[in-house]
């Protein structure tokens, strides 16, 4: 056995090891560390079919920033774990029913050479070959409107996530730098007029 | 030698596992979303795998808007969950039910 299909069967199986723990963990925490170990192995198959850009995109940005949001949000909010687990063993007759029929069906028509899927050829790339290059050269020229769309998606996300949870609290005393900033000196010092002091008499 | 259908056939069961998630976390919506973000993945998964075998680099390319549509779902999933938790002090899918749908 080669290398290459050692490590994906390593690879593979942790990842899958992974997933199943993802939807069977007791613990929410446990789970998205789970989710992480298996993005990290899927960047792993990633690399192994030369998607260097998007195998470290994958860990950076999504093990980076979406896992550590699930995570934060996972931490911040005070969960009942045993209410949330009612129903787990009730629903698992149909859930596993249907999930191995799927999966059966899909293994037995993808694992055969029926759409001649088996018998691409493993396409070897010379060694100056950049993934990142080629994939920044077709984003900036022949995909310009759909990579401009997908900041504006960004951008929404953004705005959406903000305005849903800003809350104005009454309860607390805050600054408001926006008046801090417009503040005159007529606001702060008053200049009275009042009569001169009398002679004494 | 590792072909194509390995990879198609290591999609099918991701997406499998996170299609029984759906169904046994029910009523948990974080574990809803990471089954999400599970599928999303294991279609990531095939369009890499097309790309590679196919010489075709749109697949990648593919691959990259999808993960930012992902990042967006779930960061504004996760705010919505965030005011749900908010105004109910629950996360339990049975509880949204204040539009008597």
């Amino acid at each position: 056995m080669e290398l290459k299909t050692v490590v994906f069967y390593v690879f593979a199986s942790i990842m899958l090891f992974a997933a199943l723990r993802v939807i069977t963990a007791r613990n929410p925490v446990h789970a998205v560390l789970y989710l992480v170990l298996a993005f990290f192995n899927a960047g792993g198959l990633w690399l192994t079919l030369q998607a260097e850009f998007l195998a470290i995109a994958l860990v950076m940005v999504y093990v980076g920033a979406v896992m550590v949001l699930f995570l934060f949000v996972v931490m911040m909010l005070d969960i009942n774990i045993e209410r949330l687990r009612q129903g787990f063993w009730s629903n698992m007759p149909l859930a596993a029913t249907l999930g191995v029929l799927m999966a059966l069906e899909m293994v037995l028509v993808l694992s055969t050479d029926y759409f001649g899927t088996a018998s691409f050829p493993d396409q070897a790339m010379p060694a100056d070959y950049s993934n990142t290059k080629e994939l920044g050269r077709l984003l900036f020229t022949d995909y310009v409107y759909p990579f401009e769309l997908a900041s504006i998606i960004l951008l929404v996300a953004i705005i959406a996530a903000v305005v849903l949870t800003l809350r104005h609290r009454t309860d607390v005393r805050r600054l408001d730098p926006a008046a801090q900033i417009a503040v005159k000196h007529t606001d702060r010092l008053r200049i009275l007029k009042m009569p001169a002091e009398k002679d004494a008499e | 030698m590792i072909a194509l259908n390995h990879y198609l056939v290591l999609s099918a069961l991701l997406f499998a596992i996170g299609v029984v998630g759906i169904f046994l976390n029910r009523r948990n919506l974080i574990v809803l979303l990471m089954a999400i973000e599970l599928m999303l993945l294991a279609v990531n998964m095939n369009f890499v795998a097309f790309s590679h075998y196919l010489n075709d680099l749109a697949g990648q390319l593919f691959v990259f808007f999808i993960l930012t549509v992902a990042a967006a779902e779930s960061g504004i999933g996760l705010a919505i969950l965030v005011v749900l938790f908010r105004n109910l002090s629950t996360i339990d899918v049975d509880e949204l039910d204040s539009l008597k749908g």
